[in-house]
């Protein structure tokens, strides 16, 4: 029993921290292949897989409710509208707009410049691990006393901050984000009506009388 | 196997950023510009994130990302209407060919 | 000792056992994935044969009769091994990449909504805080499947059903999501656990007897849920009688099949999620087990929580059968019909239940003076009797991480604040 548990060991471990490095692998190579990708609608599909990955990486970083809104707002909701908005506007020569070879080397040699400047400046910078707060909850299931992402995330929309405000000595409330939340919502209301007006139907006739 | 630490995350949200600014460099198709601004805006979210559990930050950086996915949603919808209607007056969805303004 | 699904979860019971961290969680994700994965394969077997019943009794025909026996019970079994040895066929005009991806997709998308399903008290998979969110999220994502599918299939009767698909499904979540908050605002909590504990006892707990606004819930629920997954009379995407077969005309093959399975699977998942938040999870409506002193033993919880199971999935099944019975009775709707009924009668009427039962609290209480109708507060008999705690094992976490200060307060405290 014993041998079977030392030797399975390295298995499971590759299990256990081996999950977020696949989800962070599939969110790297989902997002280059968008990029080279010239048919849109694959575009599309690898994108799907990006930020699918990427709510996985939020799973990880014990932010469950931001995951699961990224899963249904962002994969669920925003890229079918894409997708949709493709199979609308994707009429044979179309399909496939080529970039001109010149301009994609120097695409590329700028993105590389530019993802060697953002690497070099995360890997030299000490991004002060010791101003760490312990997380408001972990992710999962959370028992009574510890709370959950979700119940904080709420509060502080209501201009609650129950990890800052509450519990301490002279605490000034009024660091929560009650305000840009009615400006998203009305923002939100806006773009309703805004993007309604701009796709609407144009009749430039009136249909004939059958 | 080494814990994947915030250095990882930053870098993921790096590579994000550069494949979404590219996409939108290059890609001539209006749609495809719009899923490189939905790449640069997951980048940056998942900055906020990582932040908010490695450092200080704490539960802001988790309201500013849903703040910004909420937006992003928006301006899907916004953008896709726009470029329906560019399709419905030019019959192509190729940015290159919204010129009329050149002067 | 603890019995092993009681402890929780299997991690914990293998951390009790001087396991590691990574043999438990691994451990216990192969178990879970393993049960789920075969109630997913095995589920649609039995659908399919019951949905050939249910569809020749209907018709006055006797259905499947010969295969395994008078009732047919095998006819699923050998259309699966036909299926199997069909040839995978890619049409010439698809897009083969996307053509071959798009049934994993669809899939994986139906599949992964398990994760956060309980079976019986504590039975999860993974128990989030989020769980319901969890579940309707993944399961949005299968339209993007069949989407796919539509698509890439390079057939026109392919690329109709999957529009109407996109149109149908992104509006019919809106109001699927509304509906499900109305329980979710009188429970006070997503994880859909703790919505399932608070039913226990007799059937007046269970919520859709709460109050009017959750019992017109889940009428609206369960109508929404059938056309998010696509089941007649909302079956647009795959119209036979309009598209040839919809979005899987195309397919053949084992690849036909999975687009089958997750059919099956997303209409026991969304039954599911009707029975844990409207019909009591895995209660029995009566008081049985909870007095029987069957909690007292180990033993016993574990016995309690398997007679939760069978309840459970009876329940879910149920749920499916009136699916199919709606079926084989009613017509299939046009396009605009599906639209408007969605977009200008359900979406509102949801709106106008949320907003009823974020109310019905104050109101009931100016009026009569309590806060619900019948029976006692929720979250009052939630943790009564002596539940085992439920503490499924964090990867990559060791506990001390957890943070010391308390936010806001949880389960019953959250709950009586309501009488106050």
């Amino acid at each position: 029993m014993e041998i079977v548990k030392s030797a399975l060991e390295p298995l499971f471990s590759l299990i256990h921290a081996g999950s977020v490095w696949a989800f962070v692998l599939a969110t790297i190579g989902a997002a280059v292949a968008v990029v080279l990708s010239q048919n849109v609608v694959r575009m599309a599909f690898w994108l799907i897989i990006a930020l699918g990955s990427t709510a996985g990486l939020f799973f990880a970083l014990d932010a469950d409710f931001l995951g699961a809104a990224q899963l249904l707002v962002y994969v669920g909701g925003t890229l079918v509208l894409l997708v949709f908005g493709v199979m609308l506007t994707a009429s044979g020569p179309f399909m496939q707009m080529k970039t001109s070879p010149g301009e994609g080397v120097l695409a590329g040699f700028i993105g590389f410049s530019l993802l060697g400047l953002l690497a070099t400046s995360v890997c030299t910078v000490a991004w002060d691990p010791h101003g760490a707060v312990a997380p408001i909850a972990a992710a999962g299931y959370n028992p009574a006393e510890e709370g959950n992402t979700t119940r904080a995330l709420g509060m502080s929309l209501l201009g609650l901050r129950p990890d800052k405000d509450l519990g301490q000595e002279n605490a000034r409330p009024g660091t929560g984000y009650l305000l840009p939340f009615e400006v998203a919502s009305v923002h939100l209301l806006v773009v309703l009506v805004g993007a309604a007006y701009l796709a609407r139907a144009k009749r430039r006739q009136a249909p004939p009388a059958l | 196997m080494p814990a994947v630490e915030l250095d990882v995350y930053l870098f993921v949200a790096a590579v994000l950023f550069v494949c979404g600014a590219v996409c939108m460099a290059t890609k001539r198709n209006a749609i495809g510009v719009l899923m490189g601004v939905e790449l640069v805006l997951n980048g940056a979210n998942l900055n906020f994130v990582a932040f908010a559990r490695y450092t200080a930050l704490g539960l802001d950086g988790q309201v500013i990302a849903l703040f910004v996915i909420v937006l992003a949603a928006a301006e899907a919808a916004v953008a896709l209407a726009i470029a329906l209607s560019f399709y419905n007056n030019h019959l192509t969805i190729d940015v290159d060919r919204g010129n009329e303004l050149h002067g | 000792m603890t019995p092993l699904f009681a402890a929780g979860s299997i991690a914990g019971f293998l951390k009790e056992h001087d396991f590691s961290d990574a043999w438990s969680s691994g451990l216990a994700a192969i178990v879970h994935a393993f049960l789920i994965i075969n109630f997913f394969a095995v589920a649609p077997l039995i659908y399919i044969w019951l949905e050939r019943k249910v569809a020749g009794r209907i018709q006055d025909r006797l259905g499947p009769t010969r295969v395994g026996g008078k009732f047919g019970w095998l006819q699923t079994l050998a259309d699966g091994v036909k299926l199997i040895q069909k040839e995978d066929l890619c049409p010439e005009s698809a897009d083969s990449m996307l053509f071959r991806m798009a049934p994993y997709l669809v899939f994986v998308a139906s599949f992964g909504a398990f994760i956060a399903l309980p079976w019986s008290d504590g039975w999860v998979a993974q128990n989030l805080d989020v769980g319901l969110f969890f579940m309707l999220a993944v399961m949005s994502l299968e339209v993007i499947g069949v989407i796919l599918a539509g698509y890439s299939s390079g057939s026109k009767w392919s690329l109709f059903g999957g529009m109407r698909e996109a149109a149908q499904v992104v509006s019919y979540e809106i109001p699927m999501a509304i509906c499900a908050l109305v329980p979710v605002v009188v429970a006070g909590t997503l994880n859909m656990v703790d919505i399932g504990r608070m039913q226990a006892g007799w059937l007046t707990n269970w919520l859709v007897l709460h109050d009017p606004f959750t019992f017109l819930a889940f009428w609206v629920y369960f109508t929404v849920a059938t056309a998010s997954v696509k089941r007649a009379p909302f079956d647009l995407a795959e119209a036979e009688s309009e598209l040839v077969a919809g979005f899987h005309t195309e397919y053949s093959g084992i690849r036909w099949s999975y687009f089958f399975m997750a059919e099956y699977g997303s209409m026991f998942a969304v039954s599911a999620i009707a029975t844990v938040l409207f019909l009591g999870g895995w209660h029995l409506g009566v008081p049985l087990l909870e007095e029987s002193g069957l909690y007292q033993t180990a033993g016993g919880v574990f016995i309690a929580h398997l007679i939760g199971l069978g309840v459970f999935i009876f329940k879910g099944c149920a749920l499916v059968f009136v699916q199919m019975w709606v079926r084989w009775t009613l017509p299939r709707l046009r396009i605009d019909q599906v639209m408007t009924s969605c977009l200008k009668y359900l979406l509102p009427i949801s709106c106008f239940l949320l907003l009823g039962i974020a109310s019905w609290p104050l109101a009931i209480h100016c009026l009569k003076g309590r806060t619900v109708l019948f029976g006692e507060p929720l979250g009052e008999k939630v943790y009564r009797t002596s539940q085992p705690t439920i503490r499924p094992v964090q990867s990559a976490r060791q506990p001390g991480a957890m943070h010391e200060k308390k936010i806001g307060e949880r389960g019953e405290g959250s709950l009586s604040s309501w009488r106050s």
